[in-house]
Formats: structure tokens, C-alpha cells, sequence
């Protein structure tokens, strides 16, 4: 036995360095020879064997791309189909003098300024054996043309793909979306296996976020190939599998009922089945036509749609951002409730005036915390019901405050205000729900009682979608209950057809613990349609179900000249206004929930409200019977009875709601203030 | 004191091209295998006189840096170590930050160019546990080897995560084989294999299922005929179709028809070895062996335990690389990324390699006066 040393012994370490070394010298040759024995085995052993194989090379394997999921409404409506096409490829690698060949093929097959820009895009990206798409959608013509001219251009090529239509254009533009060529930046997130072979990809929509299920796992095929390259023959197919189809909750017929109503005016409209989340109809005005981006879209075109004002690209229902006005009353309401602060028959002196605790009311100018209702000299004593009727600010200024901002944030929240909804496609905007914390990061100054008070009446900051307001009247028309609005209800692979639902359970409990609660805020709602804006509009007249809702009109900008006062044309206010307009029948046992926006309306009651009576017409009229599978639809007419004119508002019968107020300190310092 | 600093800077550039400090041996062995190194690419590339270009400027720049690190005596490197890997390890940790969900994040971008923080950790982890064990007695006591394990599992588990098989085999190496040449008992040694033969089971289960898909294919190539399993069939047909002789420079078809891919980097010793056959192969095992034997010799001649570990790890490791890409090519490793050293196309690879041969040098000028 050594003893062990307790110093360190530079000669000794030095040895056993020296031993160790050689130790591991000697192990690295053992390595070395195994690795060569192994090149020996194969070069050696086994070399006649790998001559034979290497000259019968000529087996490449070739990705197959799967077809790409279908997609339907929930009736069976084609909305997504995959239609034959062909494309010219370029093996860049069999090309001795690219420009020549381009100006050549030129002749025979016209290519524009696009596909060579995106060619030699795609060029430079890819490896130089890849075939390269040079022009998308030969016409027949195109085709005959290079057949005959064939063999000038070795390493080009006609190959069948298939392109993807839409063959109801732009009523599906924002919510199913379109596919486009696969770019540079896919490149670097999709898996190459499953793409290999695949020319496009989801760009937006259900196309996008459904892309997983859509696209499919590809299959191969073995090709046996001559000395250039070309396809002799095929020796071994194994088919891809296609993806999966996808069936829609929306119904062709109030999305269709939907985009009429608007009649191009800009504007977005979402219908959801409160029971279960499912949308049932979402549309933005105006839209566009998806198929131009499919086989790349050309630049006039693009600038076309870009540089149009009313943005027809930009998805109002999923992003657009509008200040949502009255209509959050009825759920402010149904925090005080719920929050103990106010009982349904505690009532209110309205006079037309609100001024904030320890600010002079008699302050003539208004300043100085003091806020106004709509309707001048008030409305008098009212209770919850009535005050959500008229649209009472002054009942609701009061709330706010007894709620406080940080209560009425919380609960607001809880209705998805300032989050997203979680419906099934990417890019929702969160809005914005006014709270201590919002301001905290935005803005150095701490949160005013001011901005409580105007928070009640949904002006301020906030900022609500169309969609974050269908999916909050839809979570209280479904007595509470929360579901993450789904457009997708269901799966089916392309065998058997068998649709596979998917399952949306509530995100949450009930946001109502007491029924009684519920009744009174219906209560008002109803009243709403009864005698209030609804009535006006005659939004329930000839409609077999009772139906509930809420009105909000608020505005673009801040009120800087006195016009606001004097000009009440109805062409006039629209340019200063977005109409709201929220409902939900029937409103004994709710089924459909819609919010309307109408970005230049002038009221929401008679300017948003005909358009969601519009699609819970269509509502009624497809709960007749589901539509045959895929039989021509029902031309985009009015398949509505008893329905007011839309123009039938005018100056002489001015809504009770939404008489504006004069000079409204809260709206000086904001440009998109909002009255109710 | 900045025109002193100057000064001193001057001189020691000047000094870098008038006295290099380089052991004849080491560089002529170097330079042969970096020219195999161009000759071979020139013909996988298909003559790309571009990529040959770019090739033979990073040997430039690996050269330049070889002799202004040679320049560094090992004490001054030794002063430096536990920063330098400190650093590279927590330019890992960034990595790791900014790649927060998404698929496989390596590189860090400077602005004027991307590097991969995990080849700084080729160096920087054999310098670490070389400078742990200098001041320790030696063969090291379990406590030490815990601490060199902890050492090299760190930045070893941040590459992995990356996910980065083929350098974090190449980084815990590097550690594990100073460990060795620090004469650590051989039955300890196998005690350690013996327990990490225990752990692959375990290990297995944290691999990502790409990498479990590799090894899987190795056994079985057929069953992937779109992926790595084609890569293995047609390595492995081209090293096999060359024979004792090969088919001459310029005359591989497989790469040439593409059969063969990424046969200018990972895959390039398969055209290497279709054109110049098994002679070819042997040949070039020799050169390599030549030059890890120089290195161990260096390593041998060191002044201090520092030197002599470093250099011994930095040589061993050079191994790893021979026969990590040699054993995938020759479809008897499953396929990970690692390059032929100077042979492979691209990377950071041949620079930081170049770096590391600066060190060899610098403790071979610093070695034993000789009685």
C-alpha cells in the first residue's frame, strides 16, 4: 500500500501524466484502427457489392405532398377546395446559363416581373438539385405551348399540384383565411420532412392556425432516374396522408346575411351560439378576394388593397379596436349586483348632471369634475332596469365609483375585456380594459376619480373588438357560463368523412352566482328593444322570439368645434361615430348572441341594430333545416321579412339614447373619446 | 498609460510575426490537412472556386489567431480560465434565453456575424478543469471528480438542450479527457463507465425524439428512405464503391449526383473516401494520428500540470472528431453534427480549432528547459 502524499509532487504527477498519456495514445490508435477496419469492411469486403449499388444508383426518393384538408361550414358548403393545376419547375443544377434560359422560356411561356422575383427568390434559398416553382397556374394554353418546346429546355418541367380556391371569394377572407407559397421565413419554422415537396403553407385564418391539422404527413415515392436526372420510372409509391377536413360552426347563410347588412360600409359583426362558444357568422366590411394570394399575389393588386381607406385586408372583427360605449353598461350593471353594491330597485336622481364628491356642481363651464347625461335635464329617478333602458350615465357614473376601478376592472376582465377571447385563430388584438395597471405602464401619471367615472360609461381608455364584446354579451346571454369562442367544430379525415367534434368545454364557471341577477339585466336589455333605442329601430317587430339587447354609439374624436351642436344630420354624425349594437334572442332561453360595429354609423341603435336583426333573421330562416350538402346557395338576397329600412332614422325622430353632450372634460385631452 | 499600452500591443504583434512560437511538426501536419482539406472540397463542391475561397480565408484567419495566441503563455491563459469560461458559459445561458420557444436556437448574432457560443466551450471547458485540478493532488479524489462532473455538466447540459448532440459529446470530451490524463485510478475510471452505461437508459428518455429517430435509423436505414436514413445508405455506398484504390479526384459520382447530400460538410470524408479509396482513408488517419500523437508529446514536455493537461485534452479531443464523423460516415455512428476537422466546409469549426492548436503552441514554447 502507498501512503497517500499530502504535497504535491511535481516529478511524480509529471510520471503518471507521462503514463496516462501514452495509455490514451495507445487507446486513440485502438479507436483509429476500428474506424479503419470498419473503411476496410466496407471498401474491401464488401466493395463489389457497393460498385453495383453505386452504378444502379439511379433510385432518388421523392417527397409526395399530402392534399391539403377541405374545409366546410357546419351544413357540408365547400369553403376551402383543392383544384388541379399545373406549374413550370426549374433543376437549377441542369441549367448551364440561367438568364438565357428565362428570356428564352420567356418566349414560349410569358413569365411576368413577379414570378421572376419570386423565383430568384426562392433560388437562392434552396439547394441547387431542388426544383425551383417558376410560374404557378399554367392556363391550358401555356401548357400546349412548352409541351411542344419541350425539349429546347432540359431541366424544365410541367408538374401537376394542386392550388387552393375559395370558392366564395371574400366572405370567408377573414375567418378561413388564405394559403400562400411557402417563403424564406417558413422555411426556418416549418419541419423540412413534412413540408418537403409542399409549395404552400396557412398564411392567415383557420388556414393558419388549423395548419397542423390541415396539411397532412407526406408520403414518397422511389423514381428511378437516367443520368440527368430525369424520371424513368416510378418503382414504389407509398401515399402520403391527407389532412384532415375541417367543418366551420359558422353557417353560409348568416354569414352571408351578415356581409349583406353591411352593404360595404366598413364595419365587423360576430354571432355566437351562447350554449356553446361556437361563432356562428363573423365578418369584417370590406373584404377582399383570398384566391389572389394564393399563387402569389401581383403588385397592383396588392397596392390595390393596401392603399384602399377602408383597409380591406385589416380583420375589424379579430383586430379592430373600437371604444365600446354604452354597451358596457349592462355588465357594469351586473357587477354591481354581483358585487353587493347596488340592489335592482335602488334608484337614482338623474338631472342631466354629474359632478364628482367635493367638485361644485354649480360650476357653470363643467370643469372641475363634473359630467353630463344625455339626455338634457336628466331622466329623472331611476332603478337598474331603467337606467340600462335609457342608457342613464349618470346611474352608471355613480356605479363606477361605488365599485371602484379596481373592482370594475376585475370583474370586467373576467368577461375577456383586455385579454383575448382564446377563439381559434392567431393575431387577436387584447383591447384595452381601464385599470390601475394599464395606466401604470402607459402613463406616468397615477389614476384620476375622473377616469372611474368615465370608465362606467365605456369611454376613457378603453378599447373593446368586435370580437371581445360578441364573446362578452355571448358569455351572459349563456347565463354566465364562459366559452372560448370556436370556429372549428369539428374534424374529419378524408376516408371516412366521420366527423370527430371538438370538444370546447366552459373556460370557466359561471360568472353569475345568483339566477335573480341574470333576470334583472335581461330585464333592461329587453326593455331596450321594447322602449328604448331598440323600439325606434323596430328591431323585434315581426321576429317569432323576444329579443334582448343594447345599443352603444360612441365617438371618433374629441368635440373641438361647436358644428357637433348644431348639425344633427345624420350624414354629418357619421363621420364622428362608430355604432355598437349587442343582442341576443331569444331571450327567454338564449341561442344566438351577436355584436355589431358599424365604424361610420351615426346611432347604434338604428344603424348597427337592423344588421344584427338582419343575421338573427338569417338565424331563424337556417334553423328551418340544415342546407342540403353542397347545393348552390341561396343567392345573397334579403331573406328577411319586417325588417326596418336601414335609412329609415332621421333627424326628427332622434334616438333618446345618445343625444350627446356638450363640452365633455374627460374628452378634451382624449382623441377618441365616446359618448353613449 | 495608453500610449504604453500601445507600445506593448505593438510589440507583441510585431513580435507575433518576427518570433512565432510554433512547434514545426504541429503546423506542417496542420497545413497538409488543411490543403486535403481545400483539394477535397474543390471537388465536392463541384469546383466552387467560392466555397474553396471561403474555406481557405477561415484557415487564414484560424492562422492568424493561432499565432497571436501562441503568443499567450499558459500562465496568463491559466490566469484567465475561470473567466473565459464563465463568460462562454453564460453566453450560453443567453443563448438559451433567446431561444426560448423556439425549435433549435445556437447562435448568438452580433450584429457583423453569427457565432455559436458552444464551440467557445471546445476550449474553454478543458482549460476549466485543467485549471481546477493544477493546484490539487494528483490522481483526484472523488471530491474533485465531483466538481470537474459538476463543471462539465453545466455548459455540456446547456448544449444538449439546444438541442446540440454532436458538440456537447465534443465539450464533455474535451473535460472528461483531462480528467483522464489527470491519472484518475483506472478503477475508478471504470467504475464511472460502468455507472454511465446505467445511465443510457436514462439518458434515452431525454433525447429529443429527432435524435432517438437517428439512432434508430442506424439500426434500421431502410425505414427513413426521405431522411437520415438515405444520408447512412448513400454514405455508406459511396465509401464502399471506392475501394482499395478509389475513383480519383474529381470522380465521385455519388456526390456528383447528388446521391449524397450535405456532401460538402458533415458527409464530405464520404467523397473523400469514394475518390481516394482506402489508401486514401489511411493515409489520412495516419496525418491525424501524427498530429494527436505531436500534441500528447507536447503535452508530455509541459511545464506544469496546467500545460500538460490542457495540452493532453486539447489533442485527445481532436480524436473525438476523427472518429465521431468518420464512424457516421462509415454508417457505424448514428448521424450528429459533427465536422471532419479541416476538412469539413464551413463553420466556426476550423477557426476555433486553429485557436485551440495557438494554445498547443504557446505550451510547447513554455515547455520544460531540458537539463
Amino acid at each position: 500500500m502507498k501512503l497517500r502524499r499530502s504535497l504535491k509532487d511535481p516529478r511524480g504527477e509529471s510520471l503518471l501524466f507521462r503514463r496516462r498519456a501514452l495509455a490514451g495514445f495507445v487507446l486513440i490508435l485502438l479507436g483509429l484502427i476500428l474506424l479503419v477496419s470498419r473503411f476496410v469492411f466496407l471498401q474491401v469486403t464488401h466493395h463489389d457489392e457497393f460498385v453495383t449499388r453505386s452504378t444502379n444508383n439511379r433510385v432518388k426518393p421523392r417527397a409526395i405532398p399530402p392534399a391539403r384538408g377541405l374545409i366546410y361550414d357546419r351544413n357540408g358548403v365547400l369553403l376551402a377546395d383543392n383544384v388541379p393545376a399545373f406549374r413550370l419547375e426549374v433543376v437549377p443544377e441542369q441549367i448551364t446559363d440561367m438568364p438565357a434560359l428565362l428570356e428564352q422560356l420567356g418566349k414560349v411561356v410569358p413569365l411576368g416581373q413577379d414570378d421572376l422575383d419570386a423565383f430568384r427568390k426562392q433560388l437562392k434559398q434552396s439547394r441547387r438539385f431542388d426544383s425551383v416553382p417558376l410560374k404557378m397556374h399554367l392556363t391550358e394554353d401555356e401548357i400546349d405551348r412548352f409541351a411542344v418546346n419541350r425539349w429546347r429546355f432540359p431541366g424544365v418541367d410541367v408538374v401537376p399540384y394542386l392550388t387552393r380556391r375559395y370558392p366564395l371569394g371574400g366572405l370567408f377572407a377573414h375567418v378561413v383565411g388564405y394559403v400562400g407559397r411557402i417563403d424564406a421565413d417558413d422555411v426556418e419554422r416549418l419541419d423540412p420532412k413534412r413540408y418537403q415537396g409542399t409549395s404552400h403553407v396557412g398564411r392567415s385564418g383557420i388556414e393558419r392556425s388549423y395548419e397542423d391539422v390541415l396539411h397532412g404527413t407526406p408520403g414518397y415515392e422511389l423514381l428511378e432516374v437516367n443520368a440527368d436526372g430525369r424520371t424513368q420510372r416510378v418503382l414504389e409509391t407509398h401515399a402520403p396522408i391527407p389532412g384532415r377536413n375541417l367543418y366551420l360552426s359558422i353557417d353560409v347563410r348568416l354569414q352571408q346575411a351578415a356581409e349583406a347588412a353591411f352593404a360595404g360600409r366598413p364595419g365587423a359583426a360576430v354571432a355566437i351560439d351562447p350554449r356553446n362558444g361556437q361563432v356562428l357568422a363573423m365578418v369584417s366590411v370590406p373584404t377582399f378576394d383570398p384566391n389572389l394570394f394564393v399563387n402569389g399575389i401581383n403588385h397592383v393588386d396588392y397596392s390595390a388593397l393596401t392603399n384602399d381607406p377602408d383597409k380591406p385586408l385589416y380583420n375589424r372583427a379579430l383586430r379592430g379596436v373600437y371604444p365600446p360605449g354604452s354597451t358596457v353598461k349592462p355588465f357594469l350593471a351586473l357587477g354591481g349586483l354581483e358585487y353587493g353594491v347596488r340592489r335592482p330597485e335602488d334608484t337614482v336622481l338623474s338631472t342631466g348632471q354629474f359632478c364628482l364628491p367635493g367638485h361644485g356642481g354649480s360650476n357653470s363651464t363643467g370643469r372641475g369634475g363634473c359630467y353630463r347625461d344625455d339626455t338634457r335635464g336628466g331622466d329623472g329617478t331611476v332603478n337598474m332596469v331603467r337606467a340600462i333602458e335609457k342608457s342613464t350615465n349618470t346611474y352608471f357614473y355613480k356605479l363606477a365609483l361605488d365599485l371602484g376601478i379596481d373592482r370594475l376592472s376585475e370583474w370586467m376582465s373576467r368577461f375577456s375585456f383586455g385579454n383575448k377571447t382564446g377563439i381559434d385563430l392567431l393575431g387577436e388584438s387584447e383591447g384595452i380594459l381601464p385599470s390601475r395597471e394599464w395606466k401604470a405602464a402607459h402613463s406616468k401619471f397615477g389614476w384620476f376619480p375622473g377616469e372611474t367615472v368615465i370608465a362606467g360609461i365605456g369611454q376613457g381608455y378603453w378599447a373593446v373588438t368586435p370580437l371581445q364584446l360578441g364573446h362578452a354579451i355571448a358569455t351572459f346571454a349563456g347565463h354566465g357560463v364562459p366559452y372560448a369562442p370556436r370556429l372549428v367544430m369539428a374534424t374529419a379525415a378524408v376516408t371516412d368523412a366521420q366527423r370527430r367534434p371538438l370538444p370546447n368545454p366552459p373556460s370557466g364557471p359561471s360568472l353569475i352566482r345568483r339566477p335573480a341577477e341574470w333576470d334583472v339585466i335581461n330585464e333592461g336589455m329587453r326593455a331596450v328593444i321594447v322602449s328604448g333605442t331598440g323600439k325606434l329601430a323596430k328591431l323585434n317587430d315581426g321576429f317569432p322570439y323576444l329579443i334582448a339587447g343594447k345599443s352603444g354609439t360612441a365617438e371618433r374624436f374629441s368635440r373641438t368645434s361647436s358644428a357637433y351642436d348644431t348639425n344633427k344630420s345624420t350624414a354629418y354624425l357619421a363621420t364622428r361615430h362608430r355604432a355598437w349594437f349587442m343582442g341576443y334572442t331569444p331571450s327567454d332561453d338564449p341561442q344566438i348572441s351577436a355584436a355589431v360595429v358599424l365604424e361610420a354609423g351615426a346611432w347604434g341603435g338604428t344603424d348597427a341594430g337592423p344588421i344584427m336583426r338582419k343575421i338573427f333573421d338569417a338565424w331563424v330562416v337556417a334553423k328551418g333545416g340544415a342546407a342540403p350538402r353542397d347545393v348552390p346557395l341561396p343567392a345573397p338576397g334579403e331573406p328577411n321579412q319586417g325588417v326596418p329600412d336601414q335609412s329609415a332614422p332621421n333627424e326628427s325622430t332622434a334616438p333618446i339614447e345618445d343625444i350627446p353632450v356638450e363640452d365633455n372634460p374627460a374628452q378634451a385631452s382624449s382623441s377618441d373619446g365616446a359618448t353613449p | 498609460m495608453i500610449a504604453t499600452l500601445n507600445v506593448r500591443l505593438r510589440r507583441f504583434l510585431r513580435r507575433t510575426l518576427t518570433r512565432p512560437r510554433i512547434d514545426l511538426p504541429l503546423a506542417l501536419g496542420l497545413f497538409v490537412l488543411g490543403l486535403i482539406g481545400l483539394i477535397t472540397l474543390y471537388s465536392a463542391s463541384d469546383g466552387s472556386l467560392g466555397m474553396v475561397g471561403g474555406q481557405a480565408a477561415r484557415f487564414v484567419l484560424g492562422g492568424a489567431l493561432l499565432l497571436v495566441v501562441s503568443r499567450i503563455s499558459p500562465s496568463v491563459l491559466r490566469s484567465w480560465t475561470p473567466w473565459l469560461y464563465a463568460g462562454s458559459t453564460a453566453l450560453l445561458v443567453v443563448v438559451a434565453i433567446l431561444g426560448e420557444g423556439r425549435g433549435s436556437v445556437r447562435w448568438l448574432d452580433l450584429g457583423v456575424m453569427r457565432f455559436q457560443p458552444s464551440e467557445l466551450l471546445k476550449l474553454t471547458m478543458p482549460m476549466m478543469v485543467a485549471w481546477y485540478l493544477h493546484p490539487r493532488q494528483l490522481p483526484p479524489s472523488w471530491k474533485d471528480m465531483a466538481v470537474v462532473g459538476v463543471l462539465i455538466a453545466i455548459p455540456a447540459g446547456l448544449i444538449a438542450e439546444q438541442p446540440d448532440l454532436g458538440t456537447a459529446v465534443l465539450v464533455t470530451a474535451a473535460g472528461a479527457f483531462a480528467l483522464f490524463l489527470s491519472g484518475v485510478a483506472w478503477w475508478r475510471i471504470g467504475l464511472l463507465i460502468g455507472a454511465v452505461g446505467g445511465m443510457i437508459p436514462v439518458g434515452w428518455h431525454f433525447l429529443h425524439q429527432y435524435q432517438r429517430d437517428r439512432v434508430l435509423t442506424l439500426l434500421n436505414p431502410e425505414s427513413d428512405p426521405l431522411g437520415n436514413g438515405w444520408h447512412i445508405i448513400q454514405s455508406q455506398i459511396a465509401v464502399g464503391s471506392g475501394g482499395i484504390f478509389g475513383k480519383g479526384w474529381l470522380h465521385s459520382t455519388q456526390s456528383r449526383l447528388d446521391f449524397l447530400p450535405e456532401h460538402t460538410t458533415d458527409f464530405i470524408f464520404a467523397v473523400f473516401s469514394e475518390e481516394f479509396g482506402l489508401v486514401g482513408v489511411c493515409g489520412l488517419i495516419v496525418l491525424y494520428a501524427f498530429i494527436i500523437g505531436r500534441c500528447l508529446w507536447i503535452a508530455m514536455e509541459a511545464r506544469d500540470t496546467y500545460s500538460r493537461l490542457l495540452a493532453g485534452a486539447i489533442g485527445m479531443s481532436f480524436f473525438v472528431y476523427v472518429f465521431v464523423n468518420g464512424g457516421m460516415v462509415a454508417g457505424m455512428l448514428p448521424v450528429v453534427g459533427v465536422p471532419m476537422p479541416m476538412i469539413s466546409y464551413g463553420g466556426t469549426s476550423a477557426v476555433s480549432l486553429l485557436v485551440g492548436f495557438g494554445v498547443l503552441m504557446s505550451i510547447h514554447a513554455n515547455r520544460k528547459a531540458h537539463l
